[in-house]
């Protein structure tokens, strides 16, 4: 999957457009950001219903390529000026995050870890 | 290679800036062509550490050493220092306040999840003095 197929899956809105052909091979949903920096994975997407710039910075230290904003949530221009800077793509579904992670899951996303 | 050294203050005042520190470290290590999982380790540690302290101690600083294989960092504060360590060390024990909750932080994970990321972890701590975490990455051939 690529951050594109997220972007249709999840009916979403770029809101930051990063490299939208950057491979996704694991999801993580959490709005406790120490929950997300204890989970190391290679190319993985975050979604979140938290916005602040913090979720930016967490997404930068796992080198993450995508955040998602479940419920419609909208970052300001602080959190999109940071994600532009580090190249991050930033999308807004209407969906909440138990679906989201559904629908993300049904299409072939997996948290990356056996439990 | 001598070593390369890189200090920061890191302000207690300002929530939404704390990680600049760690990105910073993270991108000189990175153009240093250093291997991703050290780099994330160093990131993740120092940035958990970073965030400790401004919600915690009003901020303090950081110096980092780079060596060829491994990473020192030693974060400074004069905070309140922290009463029992092996509490705090406990995956899910916080003493973070509710408004550093509703950002995303204070699950009680910020230590052991520095722990988990670095190969050595030592603590300095004194009562109403201060802080000093001194963390050690080790960069292994990826």
């Amino acid at each position: 999957m690529v951050v594109k197929d997220i972007i249709d899956i999840l009916q979403g809105e770029v809101i930051c457009e990063g490299d939208l052909n950057q491979e996704i091979k694991t999801a993580c949903g959490s709005d406790m950001m120490s929950d997300v920096l204890a989970f190391v994975k290679d190319q993985s997407v975050l979604l979140t219903g938290l916005v602040n710039p913090q979720v930016v910075r967490t997404a930068e230290m796992m080198d993450m390529a995508c955040i998602v904003f479940v419920r419609g949530k909208i970052p300001d221009d602080s959190i999109i000026s940071l994600a532009q800077t580090r190249g991050i793509t930033l999308i807004k579904t209407r969906y909440r995050m138990f679906t989201a992670c559904g629908k993300l899951y049904e299409g072939g996303l997996s948290g990356g870890t056996a439990v | 290679m001598s070593n390369i050294h890189l200090h920061y203050e890191v302000s207690g005042e300002d929530f939404t800036r704390a990680g600049e520190a760690s990105g910073s470290v993270k991108k000189r290590l990175k153009a240093l062509g250093y291997n991703t999982d050290a780099i994330r380790r160093v990131a993740i540690a120092m940035y958990e550490a970073e965030i400790n302290m401004v919600i915690h101690a009003e901020g303090g600083f950081v110096d980092v050493d780079i060596f060829p294989d491994h990473v020192e960092v030693l974060l400074s504060d004069k905070g309140p220092g922290i009463p029992d360590v092996e509490k705090a060390m406990q995956e899910g024990f916080s003493t973070a306040p509710d408004n550093v909750r509703n950002l995303g932080f204070g699950a009680g994970m910020g230590l052991p999840n520095i722990k988990k990321y670095t190969d050595d972890m030592r603590i300095e701590t004194e009562i109403g003095k201060g802080t000093d975490l001194y963390l050690t990455v080790k960069v292994k051939e990826a």
